[in-house]
């Protein structure tokens, strides 16, 4: 739509079966959760700011949001405006179809996650909230799922969201300050989505879950999230090809969250060493969301980022057909500002999904 | 413990030899000509507020006039931030636009704003002298050292 060439995976044509998936016992598969009733993601839908419209996926987000302070008097409640928009359409969509939501799995940036608390408080459902930075929806989705296979729930939403100004604000300094930020940043994205899970009903699956391990390569730059989550992303990703059985030409997409353009090279140049090639099905939820000239520096971060690439690109995909098969490893940085001052280096983790078209 | 710890070690050193290898560094040229020019034209801009203050009031004070053109440019570097267009110019500026005491009013009145919405007392007043409260520490805390030496050295007040 706006130039964006998505190259797929080599092994997974159309016409070509999917690679079995191996399903191996905890022994095995340490790491890797395989679901063996269907999980079926009903709906996903995202709500993101202007900026992030412009951006290469431009024409694929269907609300957006022209003033990221939607007419509030602060940051904080735009945040809860849009993530309570997100939330109230995915629940309004999937009601015809599977019924009432019957939990809530949500997460956000802000401290104490009031963001999440706040939207659940209107909903008046059970609520969890959990938090891992920007992997945090993969860790609601495999938590979701986990729910669903066990048939303890038969509805779950999860979602995320974050916001440019309240991030900024709680991450670095205020809004108006002006000061450089160095080429390796990164910009939080605005925007918060939400995916309904059910056991019935129709729509992509998501087959397994590979949980990460906190992973810190000694990176304390706070600025450089990129470099200090790839090597997360790198030991998850090793974990799922590991466990699944599969190759990285076995999948229509690779995502990981949010490294960025450099956070994703040094991914790439990771897994080389790892024995692993990442072909041209490989790609990244930040460098997908801004373009180059928005002055982003390395692209977007954020527990909104990825969620809302997902859900308004790779899931309507999923559900076309036109993708097969899709592993989606976001990335989370869980430091926070005092631990870095206080001399600790970050530690990341990153939670991995597999989703496969009905 | 040592056993454990020393591959560790040697991994994060080589992975962040790399990650240095591979950062963008920030262009030292280009960001010094830009801070150049923008600091350079703050600072022309001041000069020529103070000369036309000394051309409309023939009767001041060198001294006078100094504080008014000061008084003159934070005014305005307030009206710029307020009106969102300071941090972008100073993304570009960088120390060109901090060193000079725009950079001061900057950083006093984006903190003031961003943190009205939690009221006056506890938002804008508390949290007003974040940014620069290191800038007032250290500069009390140094000018003080300054005005000792002087006196123990120099003998005089």
């Amino acid at each position: 739509m706006s130039g964006l060439t998505i190259h797929k995976g080599q092994n997974c044509q159309f016409t070509q079966t999917l690679a079995p998936m191996k399903r191996n016992n905890r022994k095995e598969a340490k790491q890797t959760v395989f679901f063996t009733n269907p999980v079926h993601i009903v709906t996903a839908n995202a709500v993101v700011g202007n900026k992030e419209a412009q951006g290469p996926l431009k024409g694929y987000f269907r609300r957006i949001k022209e003033d990221i302070k939607l007419g509030e008097k602060n940051f904080e409640r735009a945040e809860i405006l849009m993530f309570d928009e997100a939330v109230r359409t995915a629940f309004n969509e999937a009601k015809p179809i599977v019924g009432d939501v019957q939990l809530l799995i949500s997460g956000d940036l802000l401290n104490q996650m009031t963001t999440s608390s706040y939207v659940a408080r209107n909903l008046q459902l059970p609520h969890l909230g959990v938090y891992s930075a920007c992997s945090t929806y993969t860790e609601a989705l495999s938590l979701g799922s986990v729910f669903l296979d066990a048939g303890h729930f038969d509805t779950v939403a999860c979602a995320t969201a974050s916001h440019f100004a309240t991030a900024e604000r709680q991450f670095r300094y205020p809004l108006e300050y002006g000061c450089q930020r160095p080429p390796y940043a990164q910009w939080t994205v605005t925007a918060a989505g939400c995916c309904v899970l059910s056991s019935k009903g129709t729509g992509p699956l998501i087959k397994s879950a590979t949980l990460g391990k906190v992973v810190d390569f000694g990176q304390n730059d706070l600025s450089n999230m990129g470099a200090a989550m790839a090597p997360a992303a790198m030991d998850t990703m090793c974990a799922l090809f590991e466990e699944t059985g599969l190759q990285p030409d076995d999948f229509d997409m690779i995502l990981t969250g949010d490294l960025g353009k450099l956070g994703s090279d040094i991914l790439r140049d990771l897994m080389r060493e790892q024995g692993y090639t990442l072909g041209q099905n490989y790609h990244d939820c930040g460098c997908l969301i801004y373009s180059v000239d928005q002055n982003c520096y390395q692209g977007g971060s954020g527990a909104g980022c990825s969620a809302s690439v997902i859900n308004e690109f790779v899931i309507p995909r999923l559900c076309s057909g036109e993708y097969r098969r899709v592993a989606y490893l976001a990335t989370g940085a869980l430091m926070s500002t005092q631990s870095c001052y206080q001399g600790e280096t970050i530690p990341c983790v990153s939670h991995g999904i597999i989703m496969e078209g009905e | 413990m040592n056993t454990v710890a020393n591959p560790i070690e040697k991994r994060n050193e080589r992975y962040g030899k790399y990650v240095d290898s591979v950062t963008p560094k920030t262009g030292t040229v280009k960001s010094l000509w830009h801070s150049f020019w923008i600091g350079g034209l703050t600072c022309c801009i001041a000069q020529g507020i103070g000369d036309i203050y000394a051309l409309i009031f023939p009767n001041f004070s060198e001294d006078l006039i100094v504080n008014i053109t000061s008084m003159t440019i934070i005014t305005l570097a307030i009206l710029f931030t307020g009106l969102g267009f300071y941090d972008i110019i100073a993304r570009k500026g960088g120390a060109g636009c901090f060193l000079p005491i725009t950079g001061f009013a900057n950083a006093i009145s984006s903190a003031a704003m961003e943190f009205k919405s939690e009221g006056l007392i506890l938002g804008t007043s508390v949290k007003m002298f974040t940014v620069v409260g290191p800038v007032v520490v250290n500069g009390v805390v140094w000018s003080t050292v300054a005005g000792i030496l002087n006196l123990l050295i120099l003998g005089r007040i």
